[in-house]
């Protein structure tokens, strides 16, 4: 995977507000096909360096490189539509361009199909996260950026989500840089993960992460995680469910 | 027959309220009825400035508006204050302003209530020619935003990632309004000026589905109350600004008499599935 292209880089970033200082040398690097999971607490600063990487959110110092010419597909933590914003999924999902059979599919895929022709206000907080990654795949992006992808979504749901995560990745060999709270569910989906807290506490597969002094030190008992190694958690011998994609 | 002066009302009231629809309904969505009512409380400012520099006092309603609209966009970009705090400084700031130097001018008589509430039934012909050139200039500039600014509308961050220049948008579009708001003034004047923006479209909201919808729907409601005010001000002799305001938010009441068409729901009375 070393050998892959680099698609997005960002070395050494600090953000520094007034006197706080909200991320700290931050060293960040998702390449072609890779799916990097950014975990921490609240308040670690993930949203914003999601935001710093997407150039939406300028850095106060560091580098920040991202591929020219790549398409970004984002997927924002929440969507807040004025009540008096008469908007249907259907019109939502086309405002980021493609035809109506793209969108149906991809909704078909994120598994909410039922929902294109419902106004976006009266929908589920579970859909609204499946109507959200289906616009973000629409362009057909190199790398998907997800902020807490799975938030108000049941654990069933949860694993489907990542499990479909992983299969587009698969099918499309896009990127993914995720944040996520907790280790549990992610795990399987992802290939690296950066322990954030203002700084990366540490980094590594999730194997190696969840034995890590410093991310038991971030979330205490709650987050160990007991792997069984017969346990098998290969995304390439899951067998998708619901969310499989074709 | 409709008299001169009659016909000039209504054809500037129609042209306002036609352009008043597809604004008004960003305003709705967007939240900038007090952004509004803040350009529209600095007409006075420039019908003073219009008098003191001997210029079109319509012109000076432009651009005190245009300079104020530019200072809110930066405004807006700091942290210090609230967006609403900072919007209510600039707004009876203004207002009290442009009174203060009118009184400095005490050669120049000014008649407040038409500024404050319109004086549509004295519309000539060269504010007919400034609502329908204004007008149309703002229409058409908001024609050409329409798609970023729907994106806008949606997310700011998304309509970023996917390539649309938010700020420039941003900055233009109020630029437009505060165009729109300059035009409107002679019509209901500047403390009613937000009303004929925000009632017409709250009204089109329960029958549309779609923005597009929503905003024609507002035109159109926005032109009946226009119609039915100037009526029942001829009739009743009740000054003319107010009696559109009147006309629409009975359009807005009656509204709730008619059926809602399926698939335009207000999510209060949304049932989740």
């Amino acid at each position: 995977m070393s050998t892959a292209e680099t698609l997005l880089e960002l070395s050494a970033v600090d953000l520094v507000r007034g006197r706080r200082h909200l991320l700290e040398r931050v060293d960040l690097q998702v390449r072609r096909a890779e799916i990097v999971t950014l975990i921490g607490p609240n308040g670690a600063g993930k949203t914003t360096l999601l935001r710093i990487a997407l150039g939406l959110l300028p850095q106060t110092s560091g580098k920040v490189y991202r591929q020219p010419g790549i398409t970004v597909g984002y997927m924002p933590q929440r969507l807040q539509i004025d009540p008096t914003f008469p908007l249907q999924v259907k019109r939502f999902l086309a405002m980021a361009g493609g035809d109506p059979e793209r969108a149906c599919s991809l909704l078909e895929q994120v598994g909410a199909p039922h929902v294109y022709e419902s106004p976006l206000q009266k929908i589920s907080g579970g859909e609204m996260q499946r109507v959200l990654l289906a616009r973000a795949l629409i362009r057909k992006p190199d790398l998907l950026v997800l902020d807490e992808p799975v938030q108000g979504v049941d654990v069933r749901g949860q694993v489907e989500l990542y499990r479909l995560i992983s299969a587009i990745r698969l099918e499309q060999g896009c990127a993914v840089l995720m944040v996520s709270h907790d280790l549990h569910l992610v795990m399987a989906a992802t290939d690296r993960v950066l322990c954030l807290n203002r700084h990366i506490c540490c980094s590594g597969t999730p194997e190696v992460v969840t034995l890590d002094p410093a991310y038991l030190e971030l979330f205490g008992h709650l987050a160990v995680y007991t792997h069984d190694p017969s346990h098998n958690h290969g995304q390439h011998q899951d067998s998708p469910g619901g969310a499989d994609v074709k | 027959m409709l008299s001169d002066f009659l016909l000039r009302a209504l054809l500037g009231g129609l042209g306002v309220a036609l352009v008043a629809g597809p604004f008004g309904s960003f305003v709705v969505w967007r939240r900038l009825a007090y952004f509004g009512d803040t350009l529209a409380h600095s007409a006075l400012l420039g019908v003073a400035l219009g008098f003191l520099f001997r210029i079109n006092l319509t012109l000076g309603i432009l651009v005190v508006c245009q300079l104020l609209a530019l200072l809110l966009y930066f405004g807006q970009r700091q942290k210090h204050l609230a967006s609403d705090t900072l919007l209510g400084i600039f707004s009876h700031g203004a207002l009290s302003l442009g009174l203060v130097t009118l009184a400095f001018m005490p050669q120049v008589r000014v008649d407040l209530f038409a500024y404050l509430f319109g004086d549509i039934l004295s519309i000539g012909t060269a504010d007919l020619a400034w609502i329908f050139g204004g007008g149309g200039l703002a229409l058409g500039g908001l024609l050409w935003l329409w798609k970023p600014l729907l994106a806008m509308t949606v997310h700011e961050d998304l309509a970023r990632v996917e390539g649309v220049a938010v700020d420039r948008v941003n900055w233009i579009f109020l630029a437009l309004i505060a165009l729109l708001v300059a035009v409107m003034m002679k019509v209901v004047g500047l403390l009613l000026v937000t009303s004929l923006l925000i009632i017409p479209a709250a009204t089109a909201r329960r029958f549309a589905t779609n923005p597009e919808l929503m905003a024609i729907l507002a035109s159109l409601i926005g032109c009946l109350a226009v119609i039915g005010g100037l009526y029942g001000s001829y009739t009743w002799d009740t000054p003319a600004g107010p009696s559109i305001v009147v006309a629409a938010c009975l359009l807005f009441l009656l509204s709730f008499l008619v059926p809602q068409w399926s698939g335009a729901g207000s999510p209060e009375r949304g049932n989740r599935q």
